[in-house]
């Protein structure tokens, strides 16, 4: 069958079937930083391993492995090529759109598979810093109660919408967001509005 | 080694025989509406009716029993949509019987139908399935109650290819006096049917799972059960299925009908060797796996196989790059979240359904097919393995 059109970009099918940068069990790479997120369970987990250049802050190089599906593995692969050079707080603030516009545009529905990458890069900056007695330097993941009831906060919401909620209905689904008093609806409405756009362009 | 082009995905549809091909481009120039009194529309209703007398023939029904759909899922939604019809016609109703009990391994199609039905006031219970996908008989019995007005279970699972046992299932149905369905649509034209044995009282088929047309299925209706139309407005198919005939699919399906009752047999016992050797090659070349589905009731050629460690959409992506078409349970090949409900349904862990594959052999596969795909398989698995976070031991 032809093979010309695949289901993503050409660019993602070349980093798909070459990914680069895999940490490899038998090599005993000496990182600076290691972070691990997701779970086997939802079907994706991922580790990201970084060096750094401890004086001038710069990410000298990375490996990472995945358990996930091809768009986990081609975002993670041209991430990790992305990040070299970069310095910490360059890289802590990518967000999965610019991976994404690398790999040449992503469907919608995988957005959420690519941000794993970014996400465990994240908590291997953060492991430095930690690692590093500079504590003060973590940068959490900056979480606000959003609906008091249900206890939803708004980095729920924005990973509802990376996982497909685009509906205030969609998002309850999800969260059970506003399903008790209702108070917070025009908040979610607002940052429902604003996710949307953040990640999607619309 | 060159690289091939193999289809081994054979579940989720099949490639036209020769033989259907040739009369479908037959039949393209029957353009008549068989409903027609001239001549073009006789010619087209001769050709229809043919049609219908195969099919019935073949899973030993009346002709005036098979309804024509647009597809297998149009029949299963018509079927469980009797249940929220209150019109003196559908007499299961009329008694309060329209209590829906199905399972959990089912076809979509009928999940969601009934999900929506539930919304409209109907009852609906789901049997579980065992860690081989088989329905319990005795589950079914305890969950029968009075208002029980049709009982709805496939007989062979498009996932894992567990084949139920209908007749059993039916029988217990009838003894508590509601309606059976059974969705034979992975059935039909592989392994023996035949509605009077099993004493079934819905039977859905569809054309392209064997080797026929897509977007033409049927539904079988025993004489006298209450039946209720899903599209209204035409006399077409005695009244229950509004909407001129598709002539050519209709055509189509015969011709493939025809083709499995001379193929069918022969073809079982050539997959079910296919398979020996897909199954044994696997085992032997890969570690940490896990076949789900029944080793024994199960069709010819379906084999699912979860890996340790490895993430479905990848596999079949990487197959796919070498030539290789199956399919998969994990969530992301299939757009949602969740993985195959069907592997869940047999209680396996979530991570073996996002790490298995389904391979479902058809008649046009061959020894060579299978060899390739077992030298292509370890090597895929282990590249994936190499990336994992899962599989960190590669054993020896």
């Amino acid at each position: 069958m032809s093979q010309q059109e695949w289901v993503y970009t050409d660019k993602l099918k070349e980093h798909f079937m070459n990914p680069r940068n895999i940490l490899k069990d038998d090599e005993g790479y000496q990182d600076d930083g290691r972070g691990v997120v997701g779970n086997i369970k939802c079907g994706d987990q991922m580790i990201f391993a970084i060096k750094v250049d401890k004086k001038k802050n710069i990410i000298t190089d990375c490996k990472w492995k995945t358990y996930g599906c091809a768009s986990a593995i081609a975002s993670t692969s041209i991430l990790s090529d992305m990040v070299k050079g970069m310095t910490l707080d360059e890289a802590y603030h990518l967000s999965p759109k610019d991976v994404a516009k690398e790999l040449g545009g992503l469907p919608e529905h995988k957005i959420h598979c690519s941000v794993l990458g970014d996400k465990a890069l994240r908590a291997a900056i953060n492991d430095y810093y930690i690692r590093n007695g500079m504590q003060d330097k973590v940068q959490k993941e900056k979480a606000r109660l959003v609906c008091q009831c249900m206890n939803v906060t708004d980095y729920e919401i924005e990973h509802a919408v990376l996982e497909g909620a685009r509906t205030y209905y969609e998002l309850q689904e999800r969260t059970k967001i506003g399903t008790v008093c209702g108070q917070c609806k025009d908040e979610t409405l607002r940052l429902l509005e604003g996710y949307i756009k953040k990640h999607f362009n619309k | 080694m060159a690289r091939r082009s193999i289809y081994m995905d054979h579940n989720a549809t099949t490639p036209l025989h020769p033989e259907v091909k040739k009369e479908i481009v037959k039949a393209l120039d029957t353009f008549g509406n068989p409903s027609s009194l001239h001549g073009y529309g006789r010619e087209a209703r001769k050709l229809v009716e043919a049609s219908r007398e195969k099919v019935a023939a073949f899973i030993n029904a009346e002709p005036d029993q098979v309804i024509f759909m647009g597809s297998g899922s149009e029949a299963n939604n018509t079927v469980l949509s009797i249940m929220e019809c209150p019109s003196k016609e559908c007499s299961c109703t009329a008694e309060g019987k329209r209590d829906i009990i199905t399972t959990a391994i089912e076809h979509p199609c009928v999940l969601e139908t009934s999900k929506c039905l539930q919304g409209k006031g109907v009852n609906v219970s789901y049997l579980g399935a065992d860690c081989l996908g088989k329905i319990d008989a005795e589950a079914l019995k305890e969950m029968l109650t009075d208002r029980t007005g049709i009982v709805s279970i496939m007989m062979a699972n498009n996932e894992i290819g567990t084949i139920q046992d209908v007749k059993t299932l039916a029988s217990i149905t009838h003894k508590r006096n509601a309606l059976f369905h059974t969705d034979a649509v992975q059935a039909v034209g592989k392994i023996p049917v035949d509605v009077k044995a099993l004493d079934v009282d819905f039977l859905t088929l569809s054309a392209h799972k064997i080797y026929g047309p897509k977007g033409i299925g049927a539904l079988y209706v025993k004489k006298g059960v209450p039946f209720c139309p899903l599209i209204r407005g035409g006399h077409q198919e005695r009244g229950r299925r509004a909407g001129t005939e598709n002539t050519i699919g209709i055509i189509g399906f015969g011709k493939a009908i025809e083709m499995r009752a001379r193929e069918m047999e022969e073809e079982g016992r050539k997959l079910l060797e296919l398979k020996k050797i897909l199954r044994e090659g696997i085992e032997k070349n890969i570690q940490d796996i896990k076949f789900n589905g029944h080793p024994s009731d199960c069709l010819a050629g379906t084999l699912n196989v979860s890996f340790e460690g490895a993430e479905g959409e990848s596999i079949l992506l990487y197959l796919d790059l070498e030539g290789v078409a199956i399919s998969t349970g994990s969530a992301c090949a299939s757009g949602s979240l969740d993985p195959s409900h069907v592997l869940l349904a047999t209680g396996i862990k979530a991570e073996d359904a996002h790490g298995s594959i389904r391979v479902s052999l058809g008649r046009e596969n061959t020894k060579k097919d299978v060899e390739y795909f077992l030298k292509i398989l370890p090597k895929v698995i282990t590249k994936i393995r190499k990336m994992s976070t899962v599989h960190t031991k590669e054993k020896k």
